[in-house]
């Protein structure tokens, strides 16, 4: 199948949810509501026509300036029938949440968690939902347009744990034989 | 004689929390695994990446598309060259141009190059790992031939940055050069039976691998997995064969797909793209056509130094796309390639700027890292080592 015609398909299936679609370079991209995001995917995945069975990357963009500011972005392919498609779902900054999706793809997880890590979107209903990339306590999510390339104003504590190991050990460090 | 009263309280079996790494020598680098054991068995399995998270993804929204190649060494630094072409065929379907035939010719033999020397490693340290000490040896010796090819191609043997948006940076040297490479390729399937006489059929090799990380090809698919860890499992997912970039849908070979599922099967997998590389690179030498190395556009692709020095136009080209990047329309896609350890994904949102919007990097080691719990839970302490080898991932590329 086409991805025009893939992309006619989930709005004839999802005419509520569907806000438009877009193609660029021989992808097409659908924009959809967060709210129904699992049953889309779940009819993506299990329809025998459709047949994503593979879940390639799920990552965040945030348009800042603009409403709904972020976007959770779905690429999918299906190995069984060759074809791609790309969901779009915005998530306003007032509530960053949207529903999970490792239910039908398990892959999604870590995908996910790297998404809350740098957007701060939660996913509800994910089973292990905690920071990856960055330290636990981490304050701040790095890849939204606000955060500075260059870091946070103030240092993050754990740098200076590391300091104070470092001089705390410093007399069992080698040393060349004289 | 009176017999003591002895109070038998039930015997209580516990588990207990294992730290493994993240500096430990078998798990390639800083990846940290929380094991949960059931005496030497594996209940629970966490594993914990970020250790070497630089940012990449933060730092190419503020470079422009030229500046980003070298960033793009950074993350899968064992097989660099592979990274800068997933990158630059994804920016060039971005500003729809195209690189000249010579270029792709050379594209994939330097990317095929860089799947022989990312495999010998990966060869290597998993056979160290396991327990098989000499192969690494022999690995090593196959691979330093290809740096050194390297080296002499572009300057550089482990961050290439070879390739540009457009073709690459520069010629093959010279006859000499290929000559070397051609006398590599007619020796290296010889050299793969040192390998497989080492370890094919030997008993402790197959003891420590049949039937350890199976994962059902339905299962392997919906974990996202891909290259030859996917492949391994049955089916035969290939960028090059699905959508085919560069060279590839002019040379021939084959995809090799295991049967069993297991730690075995995706070496024996491996092992085959070994040789099925080797053959490209054959195919590509005896192929090779003549002409430019860079496509002839002058709006994306950096003119040569003579030219900006001795012509106006060509120096306010440079000037403008080393000061603000290319013009690029308006849009976002996602482009993958298959890179050694599996499919690098590209997703690009650009608005119009030359610098990317948002660059999400589709890292095949970050999905691979995210099975190992799964892999692991059920086998010995050892096994786990096991199944850091066989998934084969660089945690530069997962924490990115």
């Amino acid at each position: 199948m086409g991805p025009l015609q893939i992309a006619e398909r989930i709005k004839e299936m999802f005419p509520d949810d569907v806000l438009g679609y877009t193609g660029f370079c021989g992808q097409v991209t659908v924009s959809v509501k967060k709210d129904n995001i699992v049953s889309i995917c779940r009819y993506l995945h299990d329809d025998a026509e459709m047949g994503f069975d593979y879940p390639a990357s799920l990552c965040g963009v945030d348009y800042q300036g603009r409403e709904p500011r972020f976007e959770v972005v779905y690429n999918l392919y299906s190995i069984t029938h060759r074809h791609r498609i790309v969901l779009k779902a915005g998530v306003p900054e007032s509530d960053p949440a949207i529903d999970t999706v490792t239910g039908i793809w398990t892959g999604v997880n870590w995908h996910e968690r790297e998404t809350f890590d740098m957007y701060g979107i939660k996913f509800n209903g994910h089973p292990d939902m905690r920071r990856i990339l960055m330290p636990e306590d981490w304050e701040g999510h790095p890849l939204r347009k606000d955060y500075p390339v260059t870091g946070p104003a103030r240092e993050w504590h754990g740098y200076e744990e590391v300091r104070d190991r470092k001089r705390k050990y410093a007399e069992f460090e080698w040393k060349p034989l004289k | 004689m009176e017999t003591a009263e002895v109070d038998f309280k039930p015997l209580e079996t516990k588990t207990i929390t294992v730290s493994m790494g993240p500096q430990h020598p078998a798990t390639h680098g800083v990846l940290r695994l929380v094991l949960e054991l059931d005496g030497e068995t594996v209940v629970k399995c966490t594993p914990h990446v970020g250790y070497l998270h630089r940012g990449i993804e933060k730092l190419s929204e503020n470079r422009t598309y030229l500046q980003i190649i070298p960033l793009t060494d950074r993350l899968d630094y064992i097989s660099s060259m592979s990274n800068n072409i997933g990158y630059c065929v994804a920016v060039e379907k971005l500003l729809g141009i195209e690189a000249p035939p010579r270029a792709k010719f050379i594209r994939t033999i330097a990317g095929e190059m860089s799947r022989i020397s990312s495999h010998l490693l990966w060869l290597a340290t998993h056979a160290l790992d396991i327990g098989a000490m000499t192969v690494f040896l022999y690995a090593f010796r196959e691979r330093e031939v290809l740096l050194d090819l390297f080296e002499r191609l572009c300057g550089a043997r482990l961050t290439v940055s070879y390739p540009r948006i457009g073709g690459v940076r520069n010629d093959i040297p010279d006859q000499e050069w290929l000559d070397v490479l051609k006398k590599f390729t007619d020796e290296f399937p010889d050299r793969m039976k040192e390998y497989e006489t080492l370890i094919d059929q030997n008993r402790i090799w197959l003891k420590r691998t049949k039937g350890i990380g199976v994962i059902g090809v339905e299962e392997a698919i919906n974990w996202g997995l891909s290259g030859a860890t996917l492949r391994g499992s049955g089916t035969d997912y290939d960028i090059r064969k699905y959508m085919p970039y560069d060279a590839y849908d002019q040379v021939d070979f084959e995809v090799p797909v295991g049967r069993e599922c297991d730690v075995y099967d995706r070496y024996r997998c491996r092992m085959i793209e070994l040789l099925q590389a080797n053959r490209i690179i054959r195919q590509c030498i005896d192929k090779l056509p003549e002409g430019p190395i860079l496509a002839d556009e002058r709006k994306f692709v950096l003119p040569a130094k003579d030219e900006v020095l001795g012509d106006m136009e060509h120096l306010i080209h440079h000037f403008v796309l080393v000061a603000k990047g290319p013009k690029t329309p308006v849009g976002e896609l996602y482009v993958s390639t298959e890179v050694p350890k599996g499919e690098l994904g590209f997703y690009i949102v650009s608005d119009g700027t030359g610098k990317p919007y948002r660059m999400h990097v589709r890292a095949p080691s970050f999905v691979h890292a995210g099975v190992l719990g799964r892999l692991s839970v059920g086998h010995m302490v050892a096994d786990v080592i096991a199944n850091i080898g066989t998934i084969d991932i660089v945690l530069g590329e997962c924490d990115r």
